[in-house]
């Protein structure tokens, strides 16, 4: 590929853990407002984002707000005065922030939230799985879940542009595991502050709209120059109408976070696979496990040792959760075997939140097609259990056994519990 | 809903915004009881104008004036007239 | 008349504008401005939150941005698609006018740090009811004081959660039906009193606290003004009347906002910090001339909700409430600055 247009040896190489990494990104990202409410394992992104106001390192003002109700609360109010907001949660802050998180998309606010992947309660757990966002998987939120300390830094940043892109305008949430990603040192890479700058296109700009009272296009925000009103009531005579822009606007966020994930690797030389998914070795896998968050990298560790020894198996990290690439993953996995969907999350009473996609998307393949892949939902690591590499391997060798012998006799597994 | 059509998701601003202000809402249909003003009894004091709920009291300089298109007769101005030149009448009796 | 056109209703400051509204309290002159609430919302006939809206315009001094949590207020004025605003405004939810508020200070702040507001500066008022921000609003509106925000925060207490029907908030007074509280054969309407929700908000130490009514308009638009003109949290505590969950003839919406503040059930009085409390309008008359008080039955004999208490059986609930309201006016002649020695 042609030169990143800044060079490895051009960007700066800092020690960060998951969390300091994404208070970097925001430090960068020329945001006007941070509203914030700490709890594990978010913390550090407040604490050293506020070390970064204290030193006038950035103009943002930081807002140490009460409770995460207040917190998206007042991001919200931020963004519709026209700011670039941010707020940062868990678990726990995540549930409480959830009727915002509706209105938030509803008024097309660009916020963007990172969330340090954790257990909801009860009991109470402080340690990783992603509960928290699929809980939150249907208010209309992009949501993405990174491998790494480096991408949760590159994709905190992209997330700016891909929420503020007029074919969008969504809320994003970066979401980043607890403990495993937030609180784990990596070095990487950080871009110039001017790179960012540019990338984002300096401070927000907000898109128009016409409004008939207004007799012309008029900027979305609180404007005295031209007033709006945000948050009207409607009936049952306009809400629906009100959702399908929305509806609308989720579809477009593919092809954008395809474009930013492009146009990152034009600036610095990294790329996530298409933005969307970020595959390993699927074109002549005869087995397949999906997956998503760091994770993945413990699973595609196992699926080198097997292919050595001659297994045909691959791995699709699933990058962009909302909008759910239903039609792309039903084409990658068209011809495989046996596929096991693997969900840090359990929707009670059904199964876990991607093998509900994944079952969906591969029930329209082509009706005339005489094979569909055999699927297997397995459940692991809630409350922070531990993913090693031998459950990893079981796991293979369990869907090979599958592929082989043709039939799945229980579609949802648990991993690494002592049932 | 009001007297207007009712527009497709395509004709609608973004984000929800209302396009249309409420002074094209009459609600002067609600009225049950319509205030008429004595201008003979009329001090201009304009104290009903401050108070009326509706923004439907005026003053040109010259006299008090309803805007019967959005009164809806709830009879403050009558009580608060210093000099009682507000009475309430019956909507479409005699004024 | 015809229907204004759009240009003569709405209220706009052209970027780079620098406008400052001097205040004034001549009705010929404010009989000229424009109202930032249009006619055409749908508040009940006789409704004294509109009145008390659009006199709270009155005293703004220049671009300003309102904010309302959920309530009567927020749904009669934004029934899509019409809007009853004539300046920007946001709803987000119920319990948040006072975060969202926050918010938008903060946005505004960031922006004129970087050059990038077009006003010397765009005051922000929240309006909620009693609801927001007695009980379910209390927590953003404590935070909100405790980080000293610019906010003028305007309480519009109805005393009940009136838009979805008439439920009992911590605003609503001892004795007061509501379907919640109701009046029975064993309990005769609502048993606690009133949450002191002024003094809690002094409590806090923001730089200015008051009460008003849009009755007593001259009062209220002197206060709304003083208020925005403070760098810090400010908060107005306003009695407006609900004819529908109050029981009251339409026609008496402002008389019994009258009756409240003439028998000292709700004192008028501002508080400024490192000052202390001062009476005003009507309720110094009062402290300066006791006889003009009035006995508590003038307020409820008006009132639908209070209509059990005057009946010979309650007595004693009357006596108890005279003593309630007698006893927090004493302490607030005690407190005043003001008030004759």
């Amino acid at each position: 590929m042609k030169n990143p247009r800044i060079p490895p040896e051009k960007q700066i190489k800092m020690t960060l853990n998951g969390d300091e990494a994404v208070a970097y990104a925001v430090k960068q990202s020329l945001v006007d407002v941070v509203a914030a409410y700490p709890i594990t394992p978010q913390t550090i992104i407040v604490e050293r984002f506020s070390e970064f106001v204290a030193n006038g390192e950035v103009h943002t003002e930081f807002i140490p707000v009460e409770s995460e109700h207040s917190a998206l609360s007042a991001v919200v109010g931020a963004a519709a005065a026209g700011a670039r907001a941010f707020t940062a949660t868990a678990s726990q802050g995540l549930a409480l922030m959830w009727e915002i998180l509706y209105i938030a998309s509803a008024l097309r606010l660009p916020i963007v939230l990172a969330i340090a992947n954790r257990a909801l309660s009860a009991p109470i757990n402080i340690h990783c799985d992603h509960s928290d966002a699929m809980g939150a998987r249907d208010a209309g939120w992009i949501q993405l879940f990174v491998e790494n300390v480096q991408e949760a830094y590159d994709t905190t940043i992209q997330a700016f542009k891909i929420a503020e892109h007029p074919d969008v305008l969504l809320p994003v949430m970066v979401n980043l595991d607890g403990f495993f990603l937030s609180h784990t040192m990596e070095d990487i890479l950080i871009l110039p502050d001017e790179a960012v700058h540019e990338f984002l296109g300096g401070y927000r700009k907000v898109y128009r709209t016409y409004v008939d009272y207004l007799g012309k296009e008029v900027e979305i925000k609180l404007d005295p120059e031209n007033p709006l009103t945000f948050g009207p009531l409607d009936l049952y005579d306009y809400y629906f109408e009100h959702k399908i822009p929305q509806i609308e606007a989720m579809a477009k966020a593919k092809d954008v976070v395809r474009k930013v994930n492009e146009e990152w690797y034009e600036l610095c030389g990294r790329k996530y696979g298409d933005g969307v998914l970020d595959t390993y070795e699927v074109d002549d896998a005869d087995v397949v496990v999906t997956v998503l968050g760091s994770s993945a990298g413990t699973v595609r560790y196992v699926a080198k040792k097997l292919r050595k020894k001659g297994h045909k198996v691959g791995v699709i990290r699933i990058r962009l959760f909302r909008p759910f690439p239903h039609d792309e993953v039903a084409e990658l996995l068209k011809d495989v075997k046996a596929v096991g969907v693997m969900d840090r999350a359990i929707s009670f009473g059904s199964y876990g939140p991607s093998y509900l996609e994944i079952a969906t998307a591969l029930y329209h393949l082509d009706r005339k097609r005489k094979k569909r892949p055999l699927l297997v939902n397995y459940v692991y690591g809630l409350g922070g259990r531990d993913l090693d590499p031998g459950l990893v391997e079981n796991i293979f060798m369990e869907l090979l056994k599958i592929a082989k012998e043709g039939e799945v006799k229980e579609p949802l597994r648990f991993v690494g519990v002592r049932m | 809903m009001g007297n207007s059509e009712l527009r497709s998701t395509k004709e609608l601003p973004l984000a929800a915004l209302p396009f249309k202000l409420s002074i094209e809402y009459k609600t002067g249909g609600w009225r049950a009881l319509r205030p008429v003003i004595d201008y003979g009894k009329c001090v201009k004091c304009l104290t009903c104008l401050i108070y009326c709920p509706d923004m439907a009291i005026s003053w040109d300089g010259e006299k008090v004036s309803i805007n019967y298109d959005y009164c809806k007769g709830c009879g403050i101005c009558a009580h608060e007239c210093p000099v009682k030149a507000i009475s309430m009448v019956p909507e479409g009796g005699s004024s | 008349m015809g229907t204004p056109s759009p240009s003569d209703v709405l209220i706009t400051f052209k970027h780079g504008e620098k406008v400052e509204i001097p205040l004034t309290l001549n009705p010929r002159e404010l009989a000229k401005r424009k109202s930032i609430l249009l006619p055409g919302h749908r508040l009940c006939a006789g409704c004294t939150v509109p009145t008390l809206v659009k006199l709270v315009g009155y005293a703004l001094r220049g671009p300003t941005i309102v904010v309302t949590a959920t309530g009567c207020l927020e749904v009669a004025t934004t029934i899509f698609p019409y809007t009853s605003w004539a300046i920007p405004w946001i709803h987000v939810a119920f319990e948040n006018a006072a975060a969202v508020a926050s918010g938008i200070e903060a946005a505004l702040k960031a922006m004129k740090k970087t050059g990038r507001l077009p006003y010397d500066r765009i005051d922000v008022i929240a309006f909620a009811g009693d609801g927001g921000t007695y009980d379910i609003g209390f927590q953003a509106l404590s935070g909100m004081a405790e980080r000293g925000h610019k906010v003028l925060y305007i309480l519009y207490d109805n005393e009940a959660y009136m838009n979805t029907g008439i439920q009992r908030s911590g605003g609503t007074p001892a004795f007061a039906w509501t379907t919640t509280s109701p009046v029975g054969k064993v309990i005769p309407g609502k048993q606690q009193h009133k949450k002191p929700i002024a003094d809690i908000m002094v409590a806090h130490r923001i730089p200015y606290v008051a009460t008003a009514t849009p009755a007593h308009w001259v009062d209220l638009i002197r206060k709304v003004r003083r208020a925005l003109e403070i760098e810090g949290p400010t908060f107005i505590h306003a009695l407006v009347s609900c004819n529908r969950g109050w029981r009251v003839d339409p026609s008496l919406s402002i008389e019994v906002l009258k009756r409240a503040v003439d028998t000292c059930y709700f004192p008028l009085w501002e508080y400024v910090k490192g000052e202390g409390y001062y009476l005003t309008d009507r309720s110094l008359a009062i402290a300066r001339d006791p006889s003009l008080k009035q006995p508590i039955e003038r307020f409820l004999e008006l009132q639908g909700r209070f209509r059990h208490l005057l009946k010979p059986e309650n007595r004693h609930l009357v006596k108890q409430l005279q003593e309630y309201v007698d006893a927090v006016w004493e302490d607030l002649l005690n407190r005043a600055v003001n008030a004759p020695r």
